[in-house]
């Protein structure tokens, strides 16, 4: 018994003088002051709902939400005008839709080529290239969309085509997505552990078969995360569409004419002066609000599906 | 005999040749064609943009274009002083907003919050969410917000603090992968002497993570240099022909100042636009080249 005695205190005597000698009241304060920092994240989330939805609340009580979101004329600068949301919500959608059909093809197959079949040497010099590609301003896309592809390439291939068209500011914006679907897809077929191509190849598969039959099924949630980020970010993107897509609100399917999107209603609109409480100004924050809740879902859908995608190889 | 016969004519057609297939197949072979084809119009519409607004801007890049005031009467001599000097005030204030705040966020998240806790998951996802918002959205909040309900008003500041809300999800993200390439090792060895966690962080994990921490940020800030959308909604379209004297001034920046021409119907003010296009792709040329350049230069193999 008194053996271990001494032992014992002394231990606790160590463990006490391993305790840090004296409160740290400044540590408390600095750890504050960064999770105060960490939280403005948060706030600007909050920030963003609360101001898109206070002026939102009060154009729905004035204008029926049933004739925003299915009325097909838009016409909010008239007397008595008319907020229909159908016009911009469809010239979204072709541009988007114009976008998705020319990134998908090229992001994915980039992403192939650079996962799969480039070598060490090419891969260093063509990945950073297509990555400049993500890093011009958007404002330097519109004014090539309408300058160059609608009045030097798209009018000698359709003459009716107007100076403002869906097509131009389409083809462009499906450009600039590229590398955002390139990007990740080729993330997600990099996190592919090689002993499933290995197998393949061992079965007797071509790199063809293997990047087809193997590799992108076993990346699919991770691609399908980049197609979906990409879809979100043309329907979000707004200086191409200003620019090039013109800022007539029309309910038509038809990709040579002008369009306009949700995103450049609330660039027109807000760059003039309006007054605060006036159904203009007000508008804005409804079509605003209608577009952070479609880019909202989709982003949240490719976090998880990203999220699931690498719980699965890690 | 004859079976050992039999056994050498099989190894002798078992040979290492039969094993080989007859080539690449030809479907294979357009297949990766075609894939490389994919990339290289990506690769291709870059270069064909390049040159395009490089010749087009070619008559009017030259000193004037830095020089003289935007003009609507004489867009022969006109510039874009007003725009530069506007870009350069509004990114300066949102460094300083931005970095501060994302480098202390980030601080939080990699070295003092629990991790894997239900809070430091939420605060996570709510940044990827925000890096993925439009950023004509943020402009709302700013026009909401910083404009109206704080009374800013169309002043450099409204527009720096918006930016800086746009890029803070970025310098974030960018600044706790900085962090984490730092070892554990580091950490440990500093708490083993006594530090305390904020020593260890402040002076040990923080200096380490700089060079990750500059390539990041200086990437976040060319996006906002290019930026527009948010800035139609704060007031900086208006025709600009002052530089700015304080964060109250107004403004105008060269994305909007490239956009004001673009509308303009007369193909004079369409070379001023594609001058302007490359003065700005040099400015971001130059600091993507910085960033590349602190990485390599700096990078430390622990």
């Amino acid at each position: 018994m008194s053996t271990i005695n001494p032992d014992v205190t002394a231990l606790t005597a160590a463990a006490n003088s391993l305790r840090r000698s004296k409160p740290h009241y400044g540590e408390r304060v600095i750890r504050g002051l960064l999770l105060l920092a960490a939280v403005v994240s948060v706030l600007t989330t909050f920030g963003i709902v609360i101001s898109l939805l206070i002026p939102s609340i009060e154009f729905f009580t004035e204008i029926p939400m049933g004739d925003f979101l299915f009325g097909t004329t838009w016409t909010p600068l008239f007397m008595n005008g008319e907020f229909g949301v159908l016009p911009l919500v469809s010239g979204t959608l072709v541009i988007t839709g114009i976008a998705i059909i020319v990134a998908i093809p090229l992001g994915l197959g980039s992403a192939i080529y650079l996962s799969e079949y480039a070598s060490l040497r090419v891969r260093k010099v063509l990945k950073p290239t297509l990555e400049v590609l993500a890093g011009i301003p958007t404002v330097v896309f519109g004014f090539f969309a309408l300058e160059f592809l609608t009045q030097l390439i798209l009018v000698k291939i359709f003459p009716g085509i107007e100076v403002f068209n869906a097509l131009s500011a389409g083809i462009i914006m499906g450009i600039m997505i590229i590398p955002t679907i390139a990007s990740l897809s080729e993330d997600a077929m990099a996190a592919v552990p090689s002993g499933l191509r290995d197998g393949a190849y061992a079965l007797g598969s071509t790199k063809r078969q293997t990047a087809m039959k193997v590799v992108i099924p076993a990346a699919l949630s991770g691609i399908v995360a980049a197609f979906v980020l990409g879809i979100s970010r043309a329907i979000g993107e707004t200086m191409i569409v200003t620019i090039a897509a013109g800022l007539q609100p029309q309910l038509t399917l038809n990709p040579l004419q002008g369009m306009q999107t949700m995103t450049s209603y609330i660039a027109a609109a807000g760059s003039g002066d309006l007054a605060t409480g006036s159904i203009e100004y007000k508008s804005i924050f409804a079509v605003g609000l209608l577009l952070f809740i479609l880019t909202f879902v989709m982003n949240v859908f490719s976090i998880r599906l990203v999220r699931r995608f690498r719980q699965v190889y890690q | 005999m004859s079976t050992r016969q039999s056994l050498e004519d099989q190894t002798q057609s078992f040979s290492p040749q039969s094993l080989s297939g007859k080539g690449t197949p030809l479907r294979d072979r357009i297949f990766m064609w075609a894939l490389f084809l994919a990339l290289a119009v990506g690769v291709f519409t870059l270069a064909v943009l390049l040159i395009y607004v490089t010749v087009k801007g070619w008559p009017r890049l030259d000193l004037r274009l830095i020089t003289n005031m935007p003009s609507v009467r004489d867009p022969e001599n006109a510039g874009a002083q007003s725009a530069l000097t506007g870009s350069i005030w509004v990114i300066a204030f949102t460094a300083l907003i931005a970095l501060p705040m994302g480098i202390m966020a980030a601080l939080y998240l990699e070295e003092f919050a629990r991790p894997n806790s239900k809070f430091q998951r939420f605060i996570e996802v709510n940044i990827q969410n925000l890096a993925a918002v439009p950023s004509i959205v943020y402009g709302i909040l700013g026009l909401a917000v910083f404009a109206r309900a704080l009374a800013l008003g169309q002043s450099v500041i409204t527009a720096s603090m918006t930016l800086a809300l746009l890029v803070l999800p970025v310098i974030i993200i960018s600044t706790r992968e900085a962090l984490r390439a730092v070892p554990r090792s580091i950490r440990d060895g500093s708490l083993a002497l006594g530090a305390t966690e904020w020593q260890t962080a402040y002076r040990q994990t923080l200096p380490a993570a700089i060079p990750g921490i500059a390539t990041g940020t200086i990437l976040a800030l060319s996006r906002a240099i290019g930026e527009a959308a948010p800035l139609l909604l704060l007031g900086a379209v208006s025709f600009i022909t002052f530089n700015p004297d304080g964060v109250l001034s107004n403004y105008t920046t060269m994305p909007i100042q490239i956009f004001n021409w673009t509308k303009e119907s007369r193909e004079e003010f369409q070379i001023l636009a594609a001058a302007t296009i490359v003065l700005l792709l040099v400015i971001l040329l130059a600091m993507n080249f910085i960033a590349i350049w602190i990485r390599n230069r700096t990078q430390k193999r622990w």
